[in-house]
């Protein structure tokens, strides 16, 4: 009947023979013992000496025991101090008083000690109870008041690096909670030199923290190669291997890229575990899947990982819709999934396509779903390339070491050309010169599309024909593929000179393909209109350089870029 | 049983219980209960007297004084369905259980001082 710890218990009985008694039983209990011969004198010392326990005589001059028990509880606060009536009563009436003023047992008179050590234990484990409870209960909500700190911290570094992008083009319309990172969402768009935009919806596996983790690496990748020119193939290679590399086997991310190409009016599209995004076709009201096709970021080792991307042709005012799976995974009370089907019918009940996003989040709440954090959407339009002003690039050097007079030339062959990308290396060269970087731009237009007409219609023998019509344009793009696979020779030479001229220079871009040449007469008759698909490259050649001419029967490409004196 | 005054295994216990203290306990309950006698006596109304029968009653069950509290719980019946007429006798019947029992816990003091 001992008690692991004497506790101090006060006694509160007008009976001045039944207080020494009691007294007694419970100090050779091994207590401490407070007394009060009133209810007042209760609560006062309850007040001054906090005992543990409380034994309470129910009828008691000057405060009764009914009140004393209601003030001492209200002074113990969260805390259980256990309260056993001293009672003759038997009326059950007056025994559910004791109960209503917050008492939890009753001891009848006479006493028998035994009942009262086996009573005292009982309410001590009931006290260290609750005192166990209450202890958890504040060191969950210290931990939860840690963990969201941390994860403030957290989103206030990410949004630094998640903001640098341009989410907030005017062609972006997005719905995500703010704290979506912390369910492994992540949402990002930037341009790249040439002013095509891309865009990264990605769904990291897991929860809170560890799914966070992952997202700052990967914007790194995909801001610094977006920056730089580095097209989605390389990206995506990149991003994989990194997080093949840092994160555990058991995350990786779900992931779709664009390329949103104003001039080429195309989007490049490499979906990797995310549910099916659409392309929608204003004109015809149609809504094309863009399926996954691959598996996530961060499965595949860099030597098995595909990052063979589709193209799409689109048309002003077309849109790309991307979705997290939260948004098809949304349950209603019956754990019913939101589906496929039912976003299909938003879709097809949308009048305005600018209000897709609110309806959608209409049709999750009416659904029944709660609002889940974890529910992403973005829809990016083409616009015309006029619509949008990429934002000017920062450069952080002085200007001393300008190179103003160089020339160089490259070579590169058939094994090179299948899977590297030399653009943005050419680019952050020629940026060196100043006098070129306001122009940065139209320079890696213009040396992509080189590149490009080289590699595709030089080296790969490509039709542009084919890229009259949208099935045209998938059938060019998979034969690019192929042929691309098969390569075993040929090359893309690419011919650099800087020369000063007075205060400014001149730059001469040459670039030569190892292909049968075209009919240049016929190319540069057409008309300078830039809005058909095919044969655009050689327009926007014409446009944005100066002097654009073509020779030996078009296996050869110049173009001028010319700067005055800087300011 | 109904002329037991004391009831012998209650005081066993209680002096096994208090030990040393087992005459100032007996000591301080005559004291107390000439108070709640006194109590008794001035009460006015219904409600005074169930409030003192039943606080005397607790503290004479604790010290086996098992006629008063039996007499102590009548009256609080009593009290508490307004018989003031049978308040009147039972009132006296305390007395003079008192005065029976007040000896007897004395001598059993005495005893216990010298043994």
């Amino acid at each position: 009947m001992q008690s692991l710890e004497p506790l101090t218990i006060l006694i509160a009985e007008d009976c001045a023979a039944d207080r020494m008694l009691l007294s007694h039983i419970v100090r050779r209990q091994g207590h401490e013992v407070l007394t009060a011969a009133h209810g007042a004198d209760a609560v006062d010392t309850f007040r001054q000496q906090r005992p543990h326990l409380v034994l309470m005589d129910a009828m008691m001059p000057v405060m009764d025991g009914f009140e004393a028990a209601r003030q001492i509880k209200l002074l113990a606060g969260e805390t259980l101090v256990p309260i056993i009536f001293l009672t003759s009563l038997s009326e059950s009436e007056a025994l559910a008083r004791c109960l209503e003023a917050g008492g939890d047992d009753f001891l009848a008179k006479p006493y028998n000690p035994v009942i009262l050590a086996a009573k005292i234990k009982a309410m001590d484990r009931l006290r260290r109870l609750q005192a166990t409870v209450l202890q958890q209960r504040d060191l969950i909500a210290r931990h939860h008041e840690y963990l969201l700190n941390e994860q403030r911290v957290a989103k206030a570094v990410f949004d630094k690096v998640a903001h640098s992008g341009c989410l907030s083009a005017p062609n972006i319309r997005y719905l995500q909670s703010p704290y979506a990172l912390f369910n492994g969402d992540l949402l990002l768009a930037a341009f790249n030199p040439a002013g095509d935009m891309h865009v990264l919806l990605g769904d990291f596996t897991g929860h809170g923290l560890p799914a966070a983790v992952g997202a700052m690496p990967l914007a790194e990748v995909f801001y610094g190669m977006t920056a730089k020119g580095y097209g989605l193939p390389e990206t995506l290679r990149e991003m994989n291997a990194k997080l093949k590399r840092i994160l555990p086997v058991d995350m990786f991310c779900c992931a779709t890229l664009l390329c949103l190409s104003f001039q080429r009016r195309s989007v490049e599209v490499w979906n990797g575990g995310m549910p099916d995004g659409y392309l929608h076709a204003i004109a015809t009201g149609e809504r094309k899947p863009l399926t996954s096709r691959h598996l996530p970021l961060g499965v595949l080792s860099p030597q098995t990982f595909d990052d063979r991307t589709e193209v799409f042709p689109m048309a002003v005012g077309d849109r790309v819709f991307l979705l997290s799976d939260g948004v098809i995974d949304t349950c209603d009370g019956d754990e019913q999934l939101f589906g496929v089907e039912r976003l299909r019918q938003v879709f097809v009940a949308n009048r305005q396509p600018d209000t897709l996003l609110e309806e959608i989040e209409q049709a999750l709440r009416d659904f029944g779903g709660d609002a889940r954090d974890d529910v992403s959407m973005v829809e990016v339009s083409l616009l015309e390339a006029a619509q949008l002003s990429p934002p000017a690039l920062v450069y952080s050097d002085s200007g001393q070491s300008c190179p103003l007079d160089w020339s160089a030339s490259f070579e590169f062959r058939a094994a090179t050309l299948k899977r590297f990308n030399p653009l943005p290396y050419l680019l952050q060269l020629l940026l060196e010169v100043h006098g070129l970087r306001a122009q940065s731009g139209a320079l890696y237009s213009v040396l992509s599309e080189l590149y490009s007409n080289a590699l595709e219609h030089g080296v790969l023998g490509l039709d542009s024909s084919l890229k009259r019509d949208a099935s045209g344009f998938a059938r060019y793009y998979l034969q690019r593929n192929e042929r691309l696979d098969a390569l075993q020779d040929g090359y893309v030479r690419v011919h650099l000179q800087v020369t000063p001229e007075g205060k400014g220079g001149c730059l001469t871009v040459r670039v030569e393909d190892s292909g049968k040449g075209f009919d240049v007469a016929r190319a540069l008759e057409r008309p300078l209109d830039g809005v058909r698909l095919s044969g655009r490259g050689v327009s926007l050649v014409r446009q944005l350089g100066r002097n654009a001419s073509w020779s030996d029967e078009g296996r050869s490409a110049r173009v001028e870029f010319f700067w005055e004196a800087l300011a | 049983m109904a002329d037991i005054h004391l009831d012998p295994d209650v005081l066993s216990a209680l002096r096994e219980v208090m030990e040393d203290e087992y005459p100032d306990l007996l000591e301080t309950f005559l004291r107390d209960s000439e108070e709640r006698l006194s109590d008794l006596r001035k009460a006015k109304d219904a409600s005074r007297f169930m409030n003192a029968a039943h606080s005397f009653k607790g503290s004479s069950s604790n010290m086996g004084a098992v006629r008063l509290a039996k007499l102590c719980h009548e009256l609080e019946q009593c009290a508490k369905e307004r018989k003031m007429a049978d308040i009147e006798k039972l009132l006296e019947k305390i007395d003079s259980e008192f005065a029976i029992i007040r000896p007897l816990y004395e001598a059993e003091r005495q005893r216990s001082l010298s043994g």
